[in-house]
């Protein structure tokens, strides 16, 4: 599987990731949130920035369900979902991802007709990346 | 004219094109490809390639200034350009030698493509050799290839607007049904029907095969000179009306989801630039050849170009609207999905072909033509007129 490969301005974001945490990147000045992480703040210019912990809750923006051709270790688990989640605290934020039914659990793991565009999700951490899991209400 | 606005209005002319025949797998390699593309586009413009002192290609480009103009025998050149973002840049090389012509700094421009897709390997197989995309925050996840970064906004352009598979259909239908009357295209002799495209497999759902692109193995070419040049060329000058570059503000390349506004890609930046220096409307426009490495980019072009409404791409497509006869016919030679996937060249070279009345499916009458490059990438446009 292909792991991160994080620049300067990512880094922190997969280092809180691996401590099991959700956080996003925001301006140190006007405290706009953005994403990717960036050397500077597109609404005020300055180069400020200070990571936030957010709820790790969300919506299912978008989804799509991938099958082959795809790089080996990924054939392995296709077809699986990929989805785009838009975070309640920042609705303009949305965080690639997968959703899966817990920690750990294969790509290929919830059933397709369960995916669904504004299905509220929650994040849930392993082995350093975040995945998404269906919200029980 | 004085420089500023409406400078390069009509003041250049494509006067040559080139091909190369397409093909799944051709023997010869991407320079000489090239070299033959360019030589031909020279031949049909009747112009020496001593008299060339201009290039414009794009990235993702194999063959280089230095080589082409070594192996073809180009005079000294004083401008040459590359274009960054992939297909987002094929009519853009056409803009930079009009803008380059129109003050001064050259006087006969060629630009080109060469490719070997079809043979080689799939460019998203090697994941450090991508466009802008931020790979760190969608690789990981299986969001691998072009396909599946479009079927995200396709799935949630759906949902939107309520476009159907049937609207994607007609896209890959209308480029079709078009190859087949083009023999030069690699689908000429494959009919396709609607149950062959909602039977086929998928590639990304919601995207199946027949929403892709072709694979293709094959080089084209163009000449632009000065209009005034172009009255004493071999054939019927094809002028450059318009042309915009485009790089939206906060615009996020494949994976637009992080902008605001996902669903309005560079089409619609680069629409207001073009429309805003041309003397006409979507309305004149007669035929177009729309960018197509997947079917929904076409609908969301139709909307940023301003042929329809936003969220009407789908519905524009009914009734057969982008066919022959219809509303707006597209992609007469079949497109990338049909005739052959050369980063968006082919479309260049067969708005030529409708403005001198030689397409082999001709618009009768055609007298202006939209030409678009990649959507969903910083992408460029060109509005060419007879």
């Amino acid at each position: 599987m292909l792991r991160p490969v994080p620049d300067a301005d990512g880094a922190p974001f997969w280092e809180y990731a691996a401590q099991g945490e959700l956080r996003v990147q925001a301006c140190g000045d006007c405290g706009e949130l953005r994403f990717p992480p960036r050397p500077c703040c597109p609404h005020c210019q300055s180069f400020a920035s200070a990571w936030r912990p957010v709820s790790g809750r969300g919506r299912v923006w978008s989804y799509v369900v991938a099958h082959p051709p795809l790089l080996p270790d990924y054939a392995a688990q296709a077809p699986y979902n990929v989805v785009v989640v838009e975070l309640d605290e920042a609705p303009r934020i949305r965080l690639v991802g997968n959703l899966v039914t817990g920690a750990g659990q294969p790509l290929d793991s919830l059933p397709p007709h369960r995916l669904r565009i504004g299905a509220r999700v929650r994040a849930v951490f392993h082995d350093g990346l975040p995945q998404w899991v269906p919200e029980r209400s | 004219m004085a420089a500023g606005s409406g400078a390069l209005k009509d003041a250049t002319a494509i006067v040559g094109i080139g091909q190369t025949p397409f093909a799944k797998r051709l023997p010869e390699d991407e320079r000489t490809l090239a070299c033959r593309a360019v030589l031909a586009a020279l031949d049909d413009a009747g112009i020496a390639p001593g008299e060339v002192d201009a290039l414009a290609s794009y990235t993702m480009e194999e063959t280089d200034e230095v080589e082409l103009a070594k192996a073809c025998g180009f005079g000294d050149l004083t401008f040459f350009s590359k274009v960054g973002f992939g297909g987002g840049g094929s009519c853009a090389t056409v803009a930079h030698l009009a803008a380059a012509i129109t003050a001064g700094q050259a006087s006969v421009g060629v630009a080109w493509r060469s490719r070997k897709r079809g043979s080689g390997p799939r460019p998203w197989t090697n994941t450090t050799v991508q466009l802008p995309t931020p790979a760190q925050w969608t690789r990981p996840f299986g969001l691998l290839r072009p396909a599946d970064e479009i079927a995200m906004l396709t799935r949630r352009y759906l949902h939107e607007y309520g476009a159907t598979r049937d609207h994607l259909f007609n896209v890959a239908l209308a480029c079709r049904n078009r190859a087949n009357q083009n023999p030069a295209a690699i689908m000429y002799d494959r009919p396709l029907t609607r149950e062959m495209y909602m039977t086929s497999r998928w590639i990304s759902e919601p995207l199946c095969l027949f929403d892709n692109c072709l694979e293709t193995d094959g080089a084209l070419a163009c000449v632009v000179v000065s209009a005034e040049r172009a009255r004493d060329c071999r054939r019927t000058p094809v002028y450059v009306h318009s042309a915009a570059q485009s790089l939206p503000a906060q615009h996020h390349g494949m994976v637009n989801y992080w902008n605001d506004d996902p669903l309005t890609g560079p089409a619609w930046s680069a629409a207001r630039h073009l429309w805003k220096h041309s003397d006409l409307t979507p309305e004149d426009v007669d035929v177009a050849q729309i960018y197509d490495a997947f079917t929904p980019l076409v609908l969301l072009s139709l909307e940023g170009y301003g042929f329809c409404g936003r969220g009407e791409g789908g519905a524009f497509t009914e009734g057969g609207a982008l066919e022959t006869g219809g509303l707006l016919p597209v992609n007469t030679g079949g497109g990338g999905l049909s005739e052959a996937y050369v980063h968006g060249f082919n479309l260049i070279n067969e708005g030529v072909r409708q403005l001198r009345g030689t397409s082999t499916a001709q618009v009768p009458g055609a007298s202006a033509c939209l030409v678009t490059a990649g959507e969903g990438v910083p992408t460029s446009a060109l509005l060419l007129r007879s």
